[in-house]
């Protein structure tokens, strides 16, 4: 069975816990694992915060959350029309941030990465970012893995 | 000297900043060289969380710093981040 949901929140730091409360209730009807829920929260929570960070560094923008489900697999896409990523690659290697305040790791997409089954990442500078992300859930799944 | 700093609830980029200047303070003021960051009760952590040990770390690298009681998600991420390598697990009973 196919579902989808588009959610739209502006991009609060707030709304970080927002949007991982509601990707956990879009895919809750898919049984997940407990192991997969924490995943997809967290990759979530990561991708939400790079658009607050460093889509909208100086403003407060909008941001897109599309939830898409068919059988097991799940597709998530958040999507900002803040700043841009000059260089993905870049931005994609473990601990490269550009910013200093003492709290970032550098490891957001490294957890994306980890955490999911695939990640594309499309993004022009001033134009905005597109983070695409898929995992299948379910205990087949895992046995899968 | 010993200090158990206990961090509680959701840590993410919201919460970041305000976790990390409770810590520095505490640390600062207690002059422990010993730092237990107990995350029993931590339910959800995210790379921001990763952010705050590791920039603790840095800061407060003379001292000796371990982790306690991460449930299995948070758990997988420290592991995943290679965070135990700088701030091992404290396998004594609080």
């Amino acid at each position: 069975m196919k579902n989808s949901a588009i959610i739209k929140f502006q991009s609060l730091s707030q709304n970080e816990s927002f949007a991982r409360i509601c990707v956990s209730g879009f895919i809750a009807p898919l049984n997940p694992t407990v192991s997969q829920l924490a995943d997809i929260k967290t990759a979530v929570s990561e991708a939400v915060t790079n658009a607050i960070v460093h889509g909208y560094p100086d403003s407060v923008g909008e941001i897109e959350m599309r939830l898409y489900s068919d059988k097991n697999l799940v597709k998530i896409e958040i999507v900002d029309d803040g700043a841009g990523i000059d260089d993905v690659e870049r931005a994609r290697e473990p601990f490269f941030t550009t910013c200093c305040d003492g709290t970032r790791s550098g490891m957001g997409f490294m957890v994306m990465e980890s955490f999911m089954d695939s990640v594309t990442v499309v993004s022009a500078i001033d134009e905005g970012t597109r983070v695409v992300m898929t995992k299948r859930v379910g205990k087949d799944s895992e046995m899968g893995n | 000297m010993e200090l158990v700093l206990e961090l509680r609830g959701e840590i993410d980029h919201h919460r970041a900043e305000s976790l990390r200047q409770r810590l520095d303070k505490e640390i600062l003021e207690s002059g422990a060289d010993k730092v237990i960051f107990d995350l029993s009760h931590v339910t959800f952590m995210d790379s921001s969380g990763i952010g705050v040990l590791l920039g603790r770390y840095k800061l407060f690298a003379t001292r000796k710093l371990y982790l306690f009681g991460a449930n299995e998600t948070v758990d997988r991420l420290l592991t995943m981040a290679g965070v135990y390598s700088v701030m091992p697990k404290y396998e004594e009973n609080l």
